[in-house]
């Protein structure tokens, strides 16, 4: 049988060639991974399971439960200052992967241009190809300490584009923006008539200023599509429970793809998320501090390494320069020498080549050990 | 610029954390956090450092046991000077002050159950303010200051993910 041509376009991931060298060793310490090493909080799981033993195991309305959507509502409106309507602005997915892909596949139209800020997320290359879309990538750079910029934006001819998508608190890079450096973007995306897709998923991990989200900067809103959910701040990666808030008229289109595909989101991950929102603030809180002081540690031992690596400020991730010209050959000798793997730059797209992922998803005495080969290894 | 909160809390975390790793996640000169250390040890905030261990892995079994303690007081005898005469005792491991159907819960510790008995029936139990004494020994211990004693929960990631 022979696939599509826009899935043939699309090659395995970088990020598939290390977890398949990765898998062939033993007592490797990972600093490759992309999910928290925490669970779920336990209240969260537990009215999962209650849930289960009360039998609810039927679907829910296609955009989540209402309950949820209502949580979703005050939790966004509370912490980010984003106000949207229960009923018409909010659909629950499953997984914040999914509502992106019905984003693209809801607004592009065959031979669009989607401007793609990296490196970025591995998904969103792919999720506009399988839409019909064009790609126009567009690199932070270093010196930019991995923020967009209006200029960049200009430089990479993103003014030809209908969408524009980016990730703040950034994966792989730990990159935040503030509502100030934000503007740049707002300004350019008015310009140009651009629609932005804020993947904020790492939202409720930006360490060292509150997080902004540029649908609330003026006139974004309505041409804003946000997206959040329990992966990351929840620890709930596995019960694949994302959203998406947006205008009627982006939402009802998501919904409209979302309702004959997925019809809902997992409806176990429903209760979980809607007790996560009502009582895991302090589970939330203590996970947060601990990420915290390991992205200090990390960024302590980098800086006593003398190995250049900009202040990151989100996520869970820092994004040191690569002591070698080659990034992958590193990370594969790291790998193969001393039992620690990472993952090069380049499986994160434009602008990630010379660089390396270190995730600090890990617990302290694995993340020293693993710091204190790295340090032995590039001496 | 860490505070003692932030000292304590990582001590408590992992008492043998160098001040060279406190210091690296809280962001702060290593000498501060020195400096803070000793301020907490010289004004009594923290008492000691000791190892949880688990026994069972030892070949020297330690048996402890919780006892509760009934105290009838007079004029002149307050909880405090009773407490302070039964905490002298080496194989007093805890003693707290509680609330409820009894005055003192303590944790004793000692290598058989003949040695705690008698301790408790030949020292403890004469105290003339002690009315009562309910031994329980302890059968199995699952968690002890935070740290359980189960196998660990594995770790079942993938080892490398987006």
């Amino acid at each position: 049988m022979k696939p599509a041509k826009r899935v043939e376009q699309v090659g395995p991931s970088g990020i598939r060639r290390f977890f398949e060298l990765a898998e062939e060793m033993d007592d490797i310490i990972s600093l490759g991974v992309g999910e928290p090493d925490f669970s779920a909080p336990w209240a969260a799981r537990e009215a999962a399971i209650t849930s289960l033993e009360q039998g609810r195991t039927s679907y829910t309305a296609n955009k989540g439960r209402r309950e949820l959507r209502e949580e979703i509502a005050t939790a966004m409106c509370q912490r980010y200052d984003l106000d949207y309507s229960v009923d018409e602005e909010i659909l629950v997915t499953t997984g914040a992967s999914e509502a992106i892909d019905l984003a693209f596949r809801a607004l592009i139209d065959p031979g669009d241009t989607v401007a793609v800020a990296q490196p970025s997320y591995i998904s969103y290359v792919p999720g506009v190809i399988f839409a019909d879309g064009e790609v126009c990538s567009v690199p932070t750079r270093r010196e930019d300490e991995f923020k967009l910029t209006y200029d960049r934006l200009e430089a990479e001819g993103a003014a030809d584009a209908e969408l524009l998508v980016y990730c703040y608190p950034n994966n792989p890079t730990g990159a935040t923006m503030t509502g100030g450096e934000l503007e740049g973007v707002a300004d350019f995306a008015r310009e140009h008539d651009l629609t932005v897709l804020s993947d904020e998923i790492y939202a409720g991990l930006s360490y060292e200023h509150d997080h902004t989200s540029i649908a609330t900067l003026p006139g974004m809103r309505e041409r804003t599509i946000v997206f959040n959910g329990f992966s990351k701040e929840y620890a709930m990666t596995g019960l694949r429970l994302g959203y998406a808030l947006g205008p009627p008229e982006a939402i009802t289109a998501m919904n409209r793809i979302h309702q004959y595909t997925m019809l809902s989101a997992p409806t176990t991950a429903q209760y979980a998320a809607i007790e996560a929102l009502r009582s895991c603030d302090d589970a939330i809180a203590e996970m947060r501090t601990k990420y915290d002081r390991r992205r200090r540690l990390v960024l302590s031992r980098f800086e006593e390494m003398g190995v250049d690596c900009f202040r990151a400020k989100g996520a869970f991730y820092a994004f040191p320069a690569c002591p070698w010209d080659d990034a992958d050959e590193f990370a594969e000798a790291l790998l193969q020498e001393t039992g620690v793997a990472v993952v090069p730059g380049t499986a994160f797209g434009n602008g990630g080549d010379g660089h390396l992922r270190i995730s600090y998803a890990t617990g302290i005495d694995d993340l020293k050990e693993a710091l204190d080969r790295i340090e032995q290894f590039i001496d | 610029m860490s505070s003692h909160d932030d000292v304590v809390e990582l001590l408590r975390e992992n008492a043998r954390y160098s001040v060279e790793d406190i210091a690296r996640q809280t962001g702060t000169d290593p000498e501060d956090v020195a400096d803070i250390v000793d301020q907490l040890e010289a004004e009594g905030v923290i008492r000691g450092y000791k190892a949880v261990v688990d026994h069972e892995q030892l070949d020297d079994e330690r048996v402890r046991a919780v006892v509760e303690l009934n105290i009838t007081l007079d004029r002149e005898t307050s909880y405090d000077d009773v407490a302070e005469r039964i905490a002298r005792f080496p194989k007093v491991d805890s003693l707290h002050l509680v609330s409820g159907d009894f005055d003192f819960m303590m944790e004793v510790e000692g290598d058989s159950m003949r040695e705690v008995s008698n301790f408790i029936s030949n020292k403890v139990a004469p105290v003339p303010e002690i009315t009562q004494t309910v031994t329980h020994y302890v059968m199995t211990t699952y968690k002890e200051q935070g740290i359980e004693f189960g196998d660990g929960d594995d770790d079942d990631r993938l080892s490398v993910s987006p």
